[in-house]
């Protein structure tokens, strides 16, 4: 059994795998595209499909006896959504972040810049 | 009666209290002291205004809150109707306030675990900087997601190319601060606080100062071991760099002299720059004040009278 850190490496390893196809594939396919890499049991790759479709990851469609997996948003989406978190445009502060700084007005940051010369300057 | 009467008195003196401290300045000069002042005011305004509606309920019997309100479930009949509404609408108090906390603080833990899923599967570490993911997005950002078993500290591409190397050192140790001081835990009351009464100002504006300062505490964690012009001109950069569209129908600040004064950003450059650290003494003098402030409320409760 994978330690829980190596289980999360693993369904990133497979993410990257689905978001570079653009119709899905199924866990053979998975394990092989993966076999150049590492050599994984085919339970396993199925395993790793699985918990992604159960946290809502990734969608599945009967493929005669297999399934085929497609991720649900790209990988561009998350990363946006992540950073509309961090730039605090959600709107509420859910996730009680610290940030390093907020968003300024436009007024405030030309003001920022003229500060930022003048300690640069001195 | 007494005992109530100084409970109604401790409720409204933390309100004052509080609306005095989010104008104060002195609190920059010693950031750490005054989150915890502004952590006894919360506790205090809280634990006393429960205290006064139990209080004035429960008053006929003679026997303090605490006895009070044990004496009240087994004998309710003694008081009149407005008392018995005034002991209810104590209780209902302190069973939302606990209640909305405790939703809170799934909220924030449900909004985290989504967040730490995502990074794992799109942000990736850097060898040059352990500890710290980096999200590819050419946006500016620098955050912490803090945790017991894996706190991580985020950094997007775009702040890697913006800041020069010692900049985002500097930047990394503040958002390690942070982390190493559990300050989401320091904010999370406050947060909470705002959920369950959105329209209060002096709850928007509490948040707003208690922020400010749990950055100005992380600000004085990274100046320790670097010069402070370094973060200074990360924070300027940085902050430029980031100019939030205006919402639609609110107007820009107002001229120069308004915005220099109201900017956050600026006000912590300044200090970093020009620390000016409340002595000693003086801060010894706060932290007593916040716990005598803290502990009250719960010694008005326990008196019979």
């Amino acid at each position: 059994m994978h330690s829980v850190k190596g289980l999360g490496e693993l369904e990133r390893t497979v993410m990257e795998v689905l978001w570079d196809r653009d119709n899905g594939a199924t866990a053979r396919e998975v394990g092989r595209a993966l076999a150049d890499d590492r050599d994984l049991a085919h339970t396993t790759v199925m395993t790793v499909l699985d918990r992604l479709a159960k946290k809502g990851f990734l969608v599945r469609e009967r493929e005669g006896r297999a399934w085929r997996y497609r991720p649900v948003a790209t990988k561009e989406a998350y990363v946006a959504e992540l950073m509309l978190g961090a730039l605090n445009m959600t709107g509420d502060r859910d996730a009680a972040l610290a940030h390093f700084a907020r968003s300024v007005s436009g007024d405030e940051a030309d003001l920022l810049r003229r500060a930022l010369d003048e300690v640069e300057g001195t | 009666m007494t005992g109530t009467a100084l409970l109604a008195l401790v409720a409204a003196g933390s309100a004052f209290g509080a609306h005095r401290l989010t104008r104060a300045r002195w609190t920059w000069r010693t950031p750490r002291t005054a989150i915890f002042l502004w952590q006894a005011l919360g506790l205090a305004w809280g634990l006393a205004s429960i205290g006064t509606l139990l209080g004035f309920g429960v008053a006929p019997y003679g026997q303090g809150v605490i006895g009070g309100v044990i004496r009240f479930f087994t004998d309710p009949h003694a008081l009149s109707p407005i008392r018995v509404a005034s002991v209810a609408a104590g209780l209902t108090f302190m069973l939302m306030l606990i209640a909305m906390l405790l939703a809170a603080i799934a909220g924030v833990v449900r909004a985290r675990r989504r967040h730490r899923t995502l990074l794992a599967l799109v942000a990736h570490g850097d060898p040059e900087m352990p500890g710290t993911l980096v999200l590819d997005h050419p946006a500016a950002a620098a955050y912490c997601v803090p945790g017991v078993r894996s706190p991580k500290v985020v950094v997007s591409a775009g702040t890697l190319k913006l800041l020069g190397p010692y900049e985002l050192a500097a930047v990394l140790d503040h958002e390690r601060a942070h982390v190493r001081e559990r300050h989401d835990l320091v904010l999370l009351p406050f947060t909470s606080l705002r959920r369950i009464f959105p329209q209060a100002r002096i709850i928007t504006r509490t948040l707003d100062a208690v922020e400010l300062l749990v950055e100005m505490a992380a600000d004085d964690r990274a100046r320790r071991h670097r010069p402070a012009k370094e973060l200074a001109t990360a924070l300027l950069r940085f902050a430029a760099a980031r100019p939030a569209p205006t919402p639609a129908g609110t107007l820009g600040v107002a001229g120069d002299a308004l915005a220099a004064e109201a900017s956050p950003i600026l006000i912590r450059v300044r200090r970093l720059l020009a620390p000016a650290p409340l002595p000693r003494p003086l801060r010894g003098a706060m932290l007593a004040a916040a716990t005598l402030v803290a502990v009250l409320p719960l010694i008005l409760y326990a008196i019979p009278a």
